[in-house]
């Protein structure tokens, strides 16, 4: 489980970068690539080492006002965890 | 005809040449033949074609890229293009003031390959003295601050070293280990009789990569690939023909694998003379076996033609004389017969020595 005051980073391996195709984000790493939906995308950008995951979900409901916060806490903090399961994620506490 | 699909990577063989002479070297045998052709400007539009047309990685490959003294002023424009670099490298000839450079220009990825364990034999399969360099230039990677894969291709001689294989990655330090066994083709299906291994020692060696993933998991990924002589259905070799991937071999080709060049009766068009764009979308080589259209039966009625494509049309090539064949490796192909034989044979000890990949092979070489 991801502890909310850990500051969740991409890995060293892991790049966010703008596909001009699909108008979205892709997350590169070594052969592989991840097309994300606009709110992986919200949510990767914020993981910068410097936020912590509460600091995150706190950003995400500004931007996601119509979202219950319960929900959006629960949705967050999966995806984190199965980035860092991934090892696309660092989550250093 | 199929419509072009978007191609995701470019695989971008600077030059066949390189210092080392791997037994199952996926380059092809008349390697020597073929000529450098792309000037450096040529090669840096290609990387710019290539991201028009929706390309977001480059694999900088060869033979042995370092030895292209413009291999900085490519990295430089992939990432000017913002795309991910990754260097497949054998650390040979390679500094760390180079290494440096490349970090600091922005690639993103480097990826070593190590023969073996140990040092004896990771360099009889290499051909040459390689192993400690490779290992100083594998640390060098993550001393800078760079993501390191590690490659080990697998085969009769050391698969039952794979768990000293993971460990010597782990001890590396490696973001990710490729426990890539050894595809019959080229050099490997020349090596293939003292290469192939049986099933059984294939079996224990995977599950030791399992553990080892599931043991890593976050940390290291593990990625086993299975020989194709070794499973019921063939993978989708290279996601598909000219689906996702986009090679250009070193005399400029834009190919759809690193060895479609060698099939017989197939015109590929080279970069010099045409756009990447139009290449890709009308070369009559990738339109061959683009998309379903050209599939025999089985393929054609079978479920599984837009998962495996078919599977690997050199293959199909190589051991049944026509390239347009089901491939042989799967279970369901009418040819299947050729590739339980070799596996039979693969039970029994081997005579054979190597045939070391040279400008001109010489065989038997007891090292």
């Amino acid at each position: 489980m991801i502890a909310p005051a850990a500051r969740p980073a991409l890995a060293a391996k892991a790049r966010l970068r703008f596909d001009h195709a699909s108008g979205g984000y892709m997350l590169l790493y070594p052969e592989r690539g991840l097309a994300l939906n606009p709110t992986a995308a919200s949510i990767l950008k914020l993981c910068n080492g410097e936020l912590t995951v509460d600091a995150i979900v706190e950003q995400l409901q500004r931007e996601y006002a119509e979202r219950p916060a319960p929900e959006l806490r629960k949705d967050v903090l999966d995806f984190l965890e199965e980035m860092s399961r991934r090892g696309l994620l660092q989550v250093a506490g | 005809m199929s419509a072009a699909p978007r191609p995701y990577t470019l695989v971008a063989e600077l030059t066949y040449a390189c210092p080392l002479h791997c037994v199952y070297c996926s380059n092809p045998i008349d390697f020597a033949r073929r000529r450098d052709a792309l000037h450096t400007d040529d090669w840096r539009r290609v990387l710019r074609e290539a991201e028009q047309l929706g390309v977001v990685q480059v694999n900088f490959t060869g033979g042995e890229p370092l030895l292209r003294p413009d291999l900085e002023s490519l990295v430089e424009q992939a990432r000017a293009l913002d795309l991910y670099t990754n260097l497949i490298t054998s650390g040979i000839p390679l500094e760390r003031e180079r290494l440096e450079r490349l970090r600091r220009l922005g690639l993103d990825n480097v990826q070593v390959s190590i023969q073996d364990a140990r040092p004896a034999e990771s360099d009889r399969i290499a051909g040459c003295e390689a192993f400690e360099h490779k290992l100083r230039v594998a640390r060098w990677v993550k001393e800078l601050g760079f993501p390191l894969t590690v490659n080990t291709v697998l085969h009769r001689e050391n698969l039952d070293r794979i768990g000293e294989v993971i460990a010597l990655a782990e001890e590396l330090h490696a973001d990710r280990l490729e426990l890539a066994n050894a595809q019959y083709l080229g050099w490997a299906l020349l090596n293939r009789a003292a290469l192939l291994p049986g099933a059984a020692q294939i079996e224990q060696a995977r599950s030791i990569a399992a553990a080892a993933r599931k043991r890593l998991e976050g940390r290291m990924e593990v990625v086993f690939v299975v020989p194709d002589y070794h499973v019921e259905f063939p993978p989708a070799c290279m996601d598909g023909w000219g689906r996702r991937f986009l090679v250009v071999s070193p005399d400029g080709l834009l190919l759809p694998c690193l060895l479609a060049h060698t099939l017989p009766g197939l015109s590929f068009g080279n970069v010099r003379d045409q756009s990447v764009q139009d290449l890709w979308v009308s070369s009559p080589g990738l339109a061959a076996f683009r998309g379903e259209g050209w599939m025999p039966e089985p393929c054609r009625s079978c479920a599984r033609r837009t998962i495996d494509f078919g599977g690997c049309r050199c293959q199909a090539f190589h051991l049944t004389g026509s390239a347009a064949a089901t491939d042989p490796a799967c279970s369901l192909s009418p040819d299947h017969g050729l590739v339980e034989a070799a596996r039979a044979g693969a039970a029994r000890p081997p005579l054979v020595a190597f045939t070391y990949r040279a400008a001109r092979p010489h065989g038997a070489s007891a090292r």
